[in-house]
């Protein structure tokens, strides 16, 4: 899901990069208020892990890969705007220093896996937990589902901006001047990878290491509530 | 806390399984990958592709050489030096918003 550089018109890497900042603000705020000194190393360790789960590659059957972010895990563990920051630190390390993912579609891959992604699939664990026991079945259950719905809405995101390319990107000969393939190739194609083993892959991860997380260490994570989401 | 950098350890001795699996992911493909399937490149990736050129691209270390082995090591040592980096990063970066009475953060001292 790390977009490279030229697959995306400058404009398009704008765009989200400019949408980006506001995000990036307000995860500082929010962190800065809301997070406690000792829970920094712990951010720094789910980006570290963020890290490591995206370079396990998973063979798809269409011959391509695909991997696990581990966002939804940090988003429930210490909150949807700590998550934006560790995977944001992650991409950029990512792209700067081995080239995985543009430079200029930092902004885009970052809109895509360290903010829809942690938001969209804590939203859904929040929705499913109810007023469940951390570390419950239906906890685990939903932080499960949260992370396999997350990791697909990013994947389907990522496709959107994949898809749009080349219907407004032509070049004079009109051959596509950035991604050539359209959403009816690009939506199907991240989709399968996404729906059918990445997402099961997040979902299995974020469950399980919670469920560690729950057990060993109770007083670091925000086990139903989260850090006040919107810094409330 | 001592549980969870083991684990962390753990999973970048791990990491060269991560690289066992054939092919690109979806839309992250090379020059010479879009080659093969198009007979072409659009000219926004051909012109993007040499611009920025990564210390260790696609996780690999050149000066280790070509042979598998020197893959697999290779990958091993980017997600070392790169779990250090992301470390470094993510918790100064934190340390410097929860110590800095930042004025740039308006209204959200201490």
């Amino acid at each position: 899901m790390h977009i490279p550089d030229g697959y995306l018109s400058p404009s398009t890497c704008l765009t989200l990069g400019t949408v980006m900042l506001p995000v990036w603000y307000r995860a500082s705020v929010v962190v800065k208020k809301h997070l406690d000194l000792a829970q920094i190393p712990f951010m720094a360790m789910g980006a570290v892990f963020a890290f490591l789960i995206m370079m396990f590659n998973i063979p798809i059957p269409d011959g391509t890969t695909a991997h696990a972010v581990g966002g939804v895990l940090i988003a429930i563990a210490l909150g949807p705007w700590a998550a934006v920051i560790a995977v944001s630190v992650a991409l950029f390390i990512q792209a700067l220093v081995f080239g995985d993912g543009g430079i200029l579609a930092f902004g885009a891959n970052a809109f895509n896996m360290a903010f829809v992604l942690p938001f969209t699939g804590y939203y859904t664990y929040q929705l499913l937990v109810g007023k469940s026991v951390a570390g419950s079945a239906r906890s685990l259950m939903a932080a499960a589902v949260g992370g396999y719905v997350g990791i697909n809405l990013a994947a389907l995101v990522a496709a959107i901006e994949f898809g749009i390319q080349p219907l407004l990107f032509v070049a004079a000969d009109g051959t596509p001047l950035y991604s050539p393939y359209g959403l009816s190739v690009a939506i199907p194609a991240m989709m399968m990878a996404h729906l059918f083993v990445a997402g099961f892959v997040e979902g299995a991860v974020t469950a399980l290491v919670l469920k560690f997380a729950w057990r060993t260490s109770p007083e670091l994570v925000r086990p139903i509530n989260g850090i006040a989401v919107g810094g409330k | 806390m001592r549980r969870y950098f083991i684990g962390l350890v753990v999973l970048a001795m791990l990491t060269p399984l991560g690289s066992l699996a054939e092919g690109t992911a979806w839309g992250e493909w090379g020059a010479d990958e879009l080659t093969t399937a198009f007979g072409y490149i659009p000219q926004g990736i051909e012109q993007a592709s040499s611009w920025w050129t990564a210390a260790f691209p696609d996780y690999s270390m050149s000066f280790l050489g070509d042979g598998v082995m020197a893959g697999k090591i290779g990958y091993f040592l980017s997600a070392v030096l790169g779990s250090g980096l992301i470390y470094a990063v993510t918790s100064l970066y934190g340390k410097f918003l929860r110590k800095t009475d930042s004025k740039f953060f308006l209204g959200q001292k201490g």
